[in-house]
């Protein structure tokens, strides 16, 4: 290793933007977990009897399975009694307009760049924002609501739309999925949910915003989306988190139904809290993502930046039943440090001619591991299924890993099944040639970054593109070239 | 311009270059040719500061700076342009989008506005046909299965972009067919200004037929050992690099 490299190793790692605790005075729950908190959770929330019931249901499920330990992470284990299960922050009344918000809530949305102040909205953007346990506003509801789409809280849509969550929560990840799976459905606080009638294409991006704040809190939101017959929106999701020393729990639980002719698009950019150069506190990310192509030619496309997070632990992944349907998986995961990630995704052919693509993308620097686990499951009626999987791994110094692990079941023989898998290095014939055209070795990296993800970058609506951009060029400062 | 004073440079434990002295003034192009191994790329590398190499002795001043004392980025910064032998691959990085990088970048360090994206497209039209590229080719990744004509007309239109007070074509001509290498010297020749300098390293003479150099240097085991005119290339083609083992009278290796 030259010199040059030596050097950069030792530069200091820039801080991390979102790292600040803003003083809201909280509603909480005590520590730890049992019936009773469930309940707690239940009653703040004003929720009729099937949900609590259903909320209960999960968590006696939850209470006969084992925490997973088959990912390639590795972590102290979490003690589930250490953690708060609610925390709210504390407003008088129930909000009329938007206007009435905290002024330091609204302030703590403005540093993160998400006005909640309509006349500085975002452009074309529809925002849900959430912090800790409960969404503190949604932007654009009336428009929305005049093509009769649904986008609120899910607290509210338990209240305001019991029939379509009756319907559809668990529809799609089961409260009996897997162990985080459960326990989000026990004691999930908040999220968005959003409902896309038939026919109707969204004007706007609709997008959640979460915030952890709360010390020792549990994140545990749920995000439904549903998509009826020849419907099409974009969502996105952004989410940060302030640093501290103690590693925080996230566990979500996102389901996306896609019915006939219809589209999702959901993109993410994640970038919760990832620890100390030393690898100390970081948020712990334990998310199931899953979406069902339920009708035919329906679609549902899952983008991801991931740079946050101690440990990640996600595989957002699409269930192809509808005969034509089609399934996508663009990833970036970056991980630097002392950063854990093992993400990918599952496609599960079950439908003729359904189509799946998946291009993920590792960055690895630091004394980080990134893996990639996949799954591309061919049913035996999914006749002429078709799937092409490219995995390309990134190499920033000699101390971190990259890992691949493919997973390819089919039973039937008309399928067409692809994968192709890459692991480079950045070189420092690479820097030095950016360097000789005046490019210093912290742009040089962050352009040949960006170049190696482009691919998925390009998937990512203009809003997101940007910021993703910048944000994988902070993650990867100070690493090796 | 640049004043090289016995020079002197190794990789790991090799001394290469054992004492280089070597003026360069504006409007000046200087030739440096020699054998296999006798430190030609070398001496490149130590100009633009490629971190390998470890100066062990003498100076390089350039427009009155210390050139040795400024990192790459800043040599590049100040005005050197090297034009690589084997130019980099870059994938995903189209060549706009890194040269634009590149010519922001030094705007930067000089102090300027970052140039917008008429003025630039503008630029690089104008650019453009002076190397003969065409702009399907700047939109792909740079570099990125190019051939081998291709890479070298990009590095001259970077040079174009760029416009370096001192550029150093190391090789250049090397891969290159006939039609390439007159449209990649007469780009060179088009940028030729009375302010600034070139120094071309090259191992045959066929390119001084269309570079036309003030000076000939020829380098053999990491020294000057002859400078001349033009003629000396020719002298050199015509006698093969075995007549330099007989002015320096030492043994020589064959040159390929």
């Amino acid at each position: 290793m030259s010199e040059m490299l030596n050097t950069l190793e030792q530069t200091a790692l820039s801080e991390y933007k979102y790292g600040w605790v803003t003083d809201i005075e909280a509603d909480e729950a005590p520590p730890g977990l049992n019936e009773d908190i469930v309940r707690f959770i239940s009653a703040k929330k004003n929720e009729p009897e099937w949900m609590l019931e259903w909320r209960l249901k999960a968590y006696r499920h939850w209470l006969k399975m084992t925490e997973p330990e088959w990912a390639n992470v590795k972590y102290p284990k979490i003690d589930y009694q250490s953690i708060k299960y609610y925390s709210a922050p504390k407003q008088k009344v129930t909000l009329n307009s938007l206007d009435e918000i905290d002024p330091e809530l609204r302030a703590t949305f403005e540093k993160l760049g998400i006005s909640l102040d309509e006349q500085k909205r975002l452009s074309n953007v529809a925002v849900d924002a959430v912090i800790d346990s409960v969404s503190i506003a949604t932007t654009f509801k009336k428009e929305l609501a005049e093509l009769g789409i649904i986008f609120c809280s899910m607290s509210e849509a338990v209240q305001e739309h019991p029939e379509l969550i009756k319907k559809w929560l668990g529809s799609v990840v089961p409260m009996t999925d897997n162990y985080f799976s459960a326990l989000n459905s026990a004691v999930f606080s908040d999220g968005s949910f959003c409902y896309i009638p038939k026919g109707v294409k969204s004007p706007m991006e609709l997008s959640t915003y979460f915030r952890i704040n709360a010390e020792n809190t549990g994140q545990f939101e749920r995000t439904l989306i549903v998509a009826e017959e020849g419907s099409y929106v974009s969502y996105l999701e952004g989410c940060t988190a302030p640093m501290r020393d103690e590693n925080q729990l996230h566990a979500a639980v996102v389901e996306i139904v896609a019915l006939d002719n219809a589209e999702v698009k959901y993109s993410t950019v994640q970038n919760w809290y990832p620890g100390d150069k030393d690898g100390k506190g970081g948020i712990y990310n334990f998310v199931t993502k899953r979406g069902i192509c339920a009708g035919v030619n329906s679609k549902i496309s899952w983008t991801q930046v991931e740079t946050g997070s101690a440990v990640t632990w996600k595989y957002p992944s699409v269930i192809l039943k509808g005969d034509n349907s089609q399934g996508e998986f663009y990833s970036v995961a970056v991980t630097n440090n002392h950063q854990q990630a093992d993400t990918g995704t599952k496609m599960m052919h079950i439908g003729k001619n359904t189509r799946s693509r998946i291009v993920s993308k590792g960055i690895s620097a630091g004394f980080s591991q990134n893996s990639y686990r996949g799954l591309v499951q061919v049913g035996k009626n999914a006749t002429n299924a078709r799937n092409f999987s490219q995995c390309d791994s990134l190499l920033l110094g000699d101390k971190c890993g990259a890992h691949t692990f493919p997973y390819i079941e089919v039973k039937n023989s008309t399928a067409q099944v692809e994968h192709e898998a890459t692991t480079s290095k950045i070189g420092e014939d690479q820097i030095f040639y950016c360097n000789q055209r005046g490019l210093d070795t912290e742009t040089a990296v962050a352009l040949i970054i960006n170049g190696f993800a482009k691919e998925v970058m390009n998937q990512l609506p203009m809003e997101f593109a940007v910021e993703a951009q910048k944000l994988l060029a902070i993650s990867l400062e100070g690493s090796v070239g | 311009m640049l004043s090289i004073k016995n020079l002197q440079a190794r990789i790991e434990e090799k001394e290469i270059l054992k004492g280089i002295n070597l003026d360069i003034k504006p409007g000046e192009v200087h030739a440096i040719m020699g054998p296999n191994g006798s430190g030609k790329s070398t001496l490149a590398s130590v100009l633009a500061g490629r971190s390998d190499y470890e100066v062990t002795g003498g100076s390089v001043e350039f427009l009155g700076k210390d050139l040795l004392e400024l990192s790459p980025e800043d040599r590049a910064r100040e005005g050197v342009f090297l034009a690589f032998q084997y130019p980099i691959e870059i994938p995903g990085v189209s060549t706009t989008n890194f040269v634009k990088t590149a010519v922001n970048e030094i705007r930067k360090y000089r102090g300027e506005e970052p140039m917008d994206a008429v003025q630039f497209l503008k630029k690089m039209k104008e650019k453009m046909k002076l190397v003969e590229i065409d702009q399907s080719l700047l939109s792909r990744s740079l570099n990125e299965g190019f051939s081998g004509g291709e890479k070298k007309r990009n590095e001259i239109f970077q040079m174009a972009m760029l416009e370096p007070k001192f550029a150093i074509l190391d090789e250049t001509d090397s891969g290159l067919d006939i039609d390439a290498l007159r449209i990649v010297a007469e780009g060179v020749n088009k940028l030729k200004s009375k302010d600034n300098a070139t120094l071309v390293i090259t191992h045959y003479q066929r390119l001084l037929d269309y570079i036309v150099p003030d000076y000939v240097h020829i380098l053999y085991k990491g020294r000057i050992v002859k400078t001349g005119g033009k003629e000396l290339a020719l002298e050199l083609e015509e006698k093969g690099y075995d007549f330099i083992k007989e002015e320096v009278g030492e043994e020589i290796e064959s040159p390929l």
